[in-house]
């Protein structure tokens, strides 16, 4: 049953867990790239995972959506638990393509499909399996306003999605996984190959997002995550080294492997 | 402060610039107190002079380093003990600019005071004493900024009600002089208001003190406050 993000009641008080995450360690191959990662995604709220490269971010953004289960070799340990149901999304008995329903993502590089603009948003409906032709209009609609992109989408709904600029590709990208109403979106480098004025825009996006659904961005970008998150988990090595408000994070942080990070004194 | 070295070293090298240029500062504040109360114990021309001629110098320095601040912010972001560093200083500076006014103004006093030839109260009184506290608290303070040192600052703040007790001390004396002998009015208040720059140093070097603690540690403990309470935890 799909409803409109905007008509989503709100369930819970004031601050809710949507996910959890317990001693979750993950592995390439023989390789373990998360070691033991515990930690809470608040809903409604945007939490930033930062790091310098190889420190498993982009590894935990990705359990969130089962991306690894595309890969032979790659095992998880540990649990994600979704709330307020409590479904474990690792669980071999829960379906990846159930769990991608509920968790929609959006790549480093917008990745449209070869297929006009109203069809990109569409396809998540149908997927859904949405068959009126006006329910689906009506949707689409709502998620290109949700995406800010109606206003520069709606007369040319049916030219190719390719023709947008990088920044509109990328709020396209946003708004087909907005269409299947999840619970939580997953971004992973949004903005990197985007321009800084691209940039802002999708920021601004996320913070307006926040009201709707539970967000959780990887980025490589600190100021980004100072300026989007309202909690930052600071990672190195496969494990989580400190997390808490944003706030506090880049302002007095609690240890010193954070505090040389954040202020550029890595390496 | 963190021992390790940014990656970048433009950055590094503006914060230390900036860091010394405040140390540097706080040198020449010094050297104003400690000549502005020389003239006043001693009514020598030179350190009156000196200080008044210094004062454009202790301004300059002022807006250079907010402007080295500004660029800073501008280009850099910083965050943490960095973003942490460039507040304190910030307000650093101004407190030190304004120790630099009080200094001028024991020094104008100074000068009032010895020109007016003949007296019947001792031109000094206290006040030089209670001027070489406050001196000693702003040379102990700018140390505890080279230093970062936190527990020499919360000495420090302890120690500005001293010179807020000698103060009313001296108040009380004056107002003893002037009951006496209406001749002793304008002088009286020459020394006091010259008091009253020396009470007001004590107050901005306990300001300093105050940032230096967060500078080192984040925790605000203006206003006889202990860190702000409304920090949360991870959920």
């Amino acid at each position: 049953m799909v409803t409109n993000l905007q008509e989503r009641p709100a369930q819970h008080a004031a601050t809710q867990i949507k996910a959890e995450v317990r001693n979750l360690n993950f592995y390439y191959g023989e390789f373990k790239s998360l070691k033991s990662v515990s930690m809470s995604l608040e809903e409604r709220k945007v939490t930033a995972l930062i790091g310098p490269s190889g420190c498993g971010k982009s590894t935990l953004l990705r359990c969130f959506n089962r991306m690894h289960d595309l890969y032979p070799g790659n095992r998880y340990e540990g649990e994600i638990n979704l709330k307020p149901d409590d479904v474990n999304i690792l669980s071999k008995d829960v379906d990846p393509i159930e769990v991608r329903m509920r968790i929609g993502m959006v790549f480093q590089k917008p990745n449209p499909f070869p297929k006009s603009i109203y069809e990109n948003v569409a396809y998540g409906l149908r997927v859904r399996g949405v068959k009126s032709r006006a329910r689906i209009d009506e949707q689409v609609e709502q998620a290109l306003r949700d995406a800010a992109l109606w206003e520069e989408a709606k007369n040319r709904l049916d030219d190719l999605a390719f023709n947008l600029s990088g920044g509109q590709q990328q709020r396209l990208c946003i708004a087909r996984a907005l269409a299947a109403d999840p619970e939580i979106v997953l971004f992973d480098e949004p903005t990197s190959a985007l321009d800084p004025i691209a940039t802002a825009s999708i920021e601004e996006l996320i913070s307006s997002l926040k009201k709707k659904v539970t967000i959780l961005i990887v980025t490589h970008n600190m100021q980004q995550a100072a300026r989007v998150s309202d909690y930052t988990a600071y990672m190195y090595l496969g494990e989580l080294i400190e997390f808490g408000e944003t706030d506090a994070i880049f302002v007095k942080p609690k240890r010193k492997e954070t505090e040389d990070y954040i202020t550029g004194r890595f390496g | 402060m963190a021992t390790s070295e940014h990656t970048s070293k433009q950055f590094e090298a503006d914060l230390e610039g900036i860091r010394s240029h405040v140390l540097q500062m706080g040198g020449l504040v010094e050297a104003q107190l400690g000549a502005a109360i020389d003239g006043l114990a001693s009514g020598a021309d030179e350190p009156i002079s000196r200080v008044i001629d210094n004062e454009r110098r202790v301004n300059g320095n002022e807006k250079e380093i907010d402007d080295a601040i500004v660029h800073v912010v501008a280009r850099r972001q910083p965050a943490a003990s960095d973003l942490r560093l460039i507040m304190g200083v910030s307000k650093i500076v101004t407190d030190l600019e304004r120790i630099g006014d009080e200094a001028e103004k024991i020094a104008r006093m100074a000068r009032q005071i010895y020109g007016r030839g003949a007296l019947s109260i001792p031109r000094s009184i206290d006040v030089r004493q209670t001027g070489e506290k406050a001196s000693m608290m702003l040379r102990r303070v700018l140390d505890a900024m080279a230093r970062l040192d936190t527990a020499e600052a919360e000495r420090i703040i302890a120690e500005d009600k001293l010179i807020d007790t000698e103060f009313r001390a001296i108040v009380r004396q004056l107002i003893t002089f002037m009951m006496e002998d209406p001749r002793t009015i304008s002088t009286a208040l020459d020394i006091m208001w010259a008091a009253k720059a020396i009470e007001r140093i004590g107050d901005h070097a306990k300001n300093i003190a105050e940032q230096v603690i967060y500078i080192a540690n984040g925790t605000d403990v203006r206003h006889g406050g202990s860190a702000s309470e409304t920090e949360k935890d991870a959920p």
